[in-house]
C-alpha cells in the first residue's frame, strides 16, 4: 500500500509538470491556432537558464524561479514576433514547420555549447517520511508550486479584465476585435504567460532531473496529446487530463515496464482517438 | 510563339536534368561523391511518397519516418537473416509498412488536420521506442548488416538503380495525379465537407491514399539500407518525419518535381555544409526553414511557378500598353 501511495505521489508530481506545459499550450493553440511545438524547448531554455543563474552566479533559487519566468516570459514574446506572427494567415503546416526550425535552432545551439548534461542541487535537500511513505521536500515543492501557479492563472483569466479579454479571442477572434480588444497584443500576452509557465515548471523539475538539450522533446509531445484529449483550447481538459497522465505513467513504470514508459501516453491517445475522433472532452472547434 | 517555347521548354529542361543524372558518375565523382548522391536520390524517392498523402491529399503525416524504418528493416530482415532473393524482399519491404499503415490508418485518418499530425507522430515515437527496445528484432546498437545481390555491388550500379526507381515512382505518382482518383484525392485536400457532399468517401480515399504512400516510402527506406549496407534502430526515428515533411515543403508540396529538389537539394546541403560549420548546420538549417517559410511560403518550386506567372503578366502587361499607345 506504501508502494501504492508513494506511486501515487510520484504519479502527481509527475502530471503537475505536464499541467503547467499543457495549459500553456493549449492556451496558445486556443488562442492562436498555433501547433507551438518548440514549446518544450522554450522549457529546455528555462532549465539552462536556471543552471546558470544557480551554478554560474550562485543566486537563490527562490529568487532564480521569477527571473527565469520573466526570461523566458520575454524569449516567448520573441518568439511570437518574429517567427509566428508573419505566419498568421498561412495554412497551418507552415506554422509547424516554422516550429520544427525554431527547435532545430535552438536544440543545436544549446548542444554546441555545452554538449554534456547538467544537474542543479536541491534548494531543500529532505526527505519526508510519513507512516512507511517517504517523500523528497522537491516532489512536494513541484507539487504545491504547480497548483498555485495554475490557481493564479485562473484567478487571472476569470478575475481580471485582461484575463477576460484573452478568453474573448479564444472564443471569437473577429468578434473580439469587433469590441476593440487588440488582437496582436493579447497574442504576445498569451505567449508570455505560457512560456513563463513552462519555465517555472522547468525550474520546479530541474532538481529533480538531468538538464540536457533534448529534455524538451518528449514532454512537448506528452503535452500535446494531453491538449488534444482534453479539448483543444481547454483549461479544465489540459488540467483534469495532465493529471491524470501524470498518475497513469507513474502506475506504468512501477507495474508494467519502465522501458517503454514513454509510450503509454501515446498508445493510449490512439486507442481513445479511435473510438473518440475529437478527443474526450468537448474542446473549440 | 511564347506557347510554343513553353511546351517544348519542359520536356526539353527534364531531358537535360535526366541526361544529366545519367551522366555523373562518368563525370569523375569520388566514391564518397557518388554514395551521397545515392543516398540523396533515396531520400528524394521518400519526399515524392510522402508528397502523395500529404501535398496531393491534404494529411500532413507525421510517421513517415517509422514506415521508411520498417521498409528498410523489413528488406534487412528478409534479405539479411532469411536469406530471401532481393526481389521478393523489395516486395515485402513496401507491403509490410503498407499494411501496417492501413491499421494505422483506420483510426488516425478519423481525425483531422493538426490531430492527425499529432496522432501520427505519436505512432512513430512508439515505433522508434520499440525498435530501441526490442533487440531481437532491431539487433539494437550495433544493428544488422543488409547483403548487396550481384548486380549491385558497384556503386555506379547502385546508383542507377536508385535513380531508375526515383523515375518510375514518380512516373506511378504522375498517372496517379493525372488521372480521376489524383482529383479526388485533390478534392478531399482543397474540402473535405465539400468532397463527402458531392457522395465522395473521404475517408476510403484518405486510406488508400496513405497505404499507396506507406508502401512507397518502404520502398524507399529499402534503397537507403540497401545503399548504406547496415541497419540500426535510429532510421525509424521521427527526426526522419519532420525531415522528410521539411523537404516536401521546402521543395514545393503538390508538385511533382518540389519533393525532389528538396531532399536532394537539402540533404547535399547538410552533408557538405558539415565540414565548414560542423555541429552548427543543423541550427543553420533551422534558421533557414524559418525563413523560407515566412518569405516563400509554397517552397522553391511553388516560388519559380510565381515567379513564371509573374514574368508572363508583367509581358502581358506591357504588350498591352504598348497596343493602347499604338490605338
Amino acid at each position: 500500500m506504501s508502494f501504492f501511495l508513494n506511486q501515487l505521489i510520484i504519479g502527481i508530481q509527475l502530471g503537475s509538470q505536464y499541467v503547467m506545459v499543457a495549459l500553456g499550450l493549449t492556451l496558445i493553440f486556443g488562442i492562436l491556432d498555433i501547433s507551438h511545438f518548440a514549446h518544450g524547448h522554450l522549457y529546455m531554455l528555462g532549465a539552462y537558464l536556471l543552471y546558470i543563474l544557480m551554478v554560474l552566479a550562485k543566486v537563490n533559487y527562490w529568487l532564480a524561479l521569477p527571473l527565469c519566468m520573466i526570461a523566458l516570459a520575454l524569449g516567448g514574446i520573441v518568439v511570437e514576433r518574429l517567427v509566428y506572427r508573419p505566419l498568421r494567415d498561412q495554412p497551418h503546416i507552415n506554422t509547424f514547420i516554422a516550429a520544427i526550425g525554431l527547435i532545430l535552432f535552438l536544440e543545436t545551439m544549446v548542444r554546441a555549447i555545452q554538449p554534456k548534461s547538467l544537474s542543479v542541487p536541491k534548494p531543500v535537500d529532505k526527505v519526508f517520511a510519513v507512516g512507511g511513505v517517504s517523500m523528497e521536500a522537491q516532489r512536494l515543492i513541484v507539487i504545491v508550486g504547480a497548483a498555485l501557479l495554475v490557481l493564479l492563472l485562473h484567478l487571472f483569466i476569470k478575475r481580471t479584465r485582461l484575463g477576460t479579454a484573452i478568453e474573448a479571442v479564444a472564443q471569437n477572434r473577429e468578434g473580439a476585435a469587433l469590441v476593440g480588444i487588440n488582437v496582436n497584443r493579447i497574442s504576445l500576452l498569451t505567449f508570455a504567460i505560457a512560456t513563463s509557465l513552462a519555465a517555472a515548471a522547468a525550474v520546479l523539475m530541474a532538481p529533480l532531473a538531468f538538464i540536457a538539450p533534448e529534455m524538451g522533446s518528449v514532454l512537448i509531445l506528452k503535452a500535446f496529446v494531453i491538449v488534444v484529449l482534453g479539448g483543444l483550447g481547454s483549461m479544465q481538459g489540459a488540467i483534469v487530463g495532465g493529471y491524470l497522465l501524470g498518475i497513469l505513467e507513474a502506475m506504468a513504470i512501477a507495474y508494467v515496464s519502465s522501458a517503454y514508459k514513454d509510450v503509454f501516453a501515446f498508445a493510449v491517445l490512439i486507442i481513445i482517438l479511435a473510438v473518440r475522433p475529437t478527443g474526450l472532452f468537448r474542446g473549440r472547434d | 510563339m511564347m506557347e510554343r517555347v513553353k511546351k517544348i521548354a519542359k520536356p526539353l529542361l527534364l531531358l537535360i536534368v535526366l541526361g544529366l543524372a545519367v551522366a555523373l558518375p562518368w563525370l569523375g565523382l569520388e566514391k564518397y561523391q557518388l554514395r551521397v548522391l545515392t543516398l540523396a536520390l533515396a531520400w528524394a524517392v521518400a519526399a515524392v511518397s510522402l508528397n502523395l498523402i500529404l501535398g496531393y491529399t491534404g494529411q500532413a503525416s507525421l510517421a513517415h519516418g517509422a514506415f521508411l524504418g520498417i521498409g528498410a528493416y523489413a528488406f534487412g530482415i528478409f534479405t539479411g537473416r532469411m536469406g530471401w532473393n532481393f526481389w521478393p524482399s523489395l516486395l515485402v519491404a513496401g507491403l509490410v509498412p503498407a499494411f501496417l499503415g492501413l491499421l494505422v490508418g483506420l483510426p488516425s485518418l478519423r481525425t483531422r488536420g493538426p490531430y492527425f499530425a499529432i496522432v501520427t507522430l505519436c505512432f512513430n515515437v512508439i515505433v522508434f521506442k520499440v525498435f530501441e527496445n526490442w533487440t531481437w528484432l532491431s539487433g539494437g546498437y550495433q544493428g544488422q548488416a543488409v547483403p548487396k545481390p550481384g548486380f549491385l555491388v558497384q556503386r555506379w550500379a547502385r546508383y542507377y538503380f536508385v535513380l531508375a526507381a526515383l523515375v518510375l515512382v514518380l512516373l506511378v505518382v504522375r498517372m496517379i495525379v493525372k488521372s480521376l482518383l489524383g482529383v479526388t484525392f485533390m478534392s478531399i485536400r482543397s474540402n473535405e465537407g465539400l468532397a463527402e457532399a458531392v457522395g465522395i468517401n473521404a475517408f476510403r480515399y484518405k486510406l488508400l491514399s496513405f497505404t499507396a504512400s506507406c508502401f512507397l516510402v518502404g520502398l524507399a527506406g529499402a534503397l537507403l539500407a540497401l545503399e548504406n549496407g547496415h541497419l540500426d534502430y535510429t532510421i525509424t526515428s521521427y527526426t526522419y518525419s519532420f525531415n522528410l515533411l521539411v523537404y516536401v515543403l521546402i521543395g514545393g508540396a503538390a508538385t511533382l518535381s518540389g519533393p525532389v529538389i528538396g531532399a536532394m537539394g537539402l540533404y547535399y546541403l547538410l552533408e557538405h555544409i558539415e565540414k565548414a560549420v560542423g555541429e552548427y548546420r543543423y541550427a543553420i538549417f533551422g534558421l533557414l526553414l524559418i525563413l523560407v517559410i515566412i518569405f516563400f511560403p509554397r517552397g522553391v518550386a511553388g516560388g519559380v511557378e510565381r515567379l513564371w506567372k509573374w514574368l508572363k503578366e508583367n509581358r502581358a502587361r506591357r504588350k498591352a500598353g504598348e497596343e493602347v499607345v499604338e490605338g
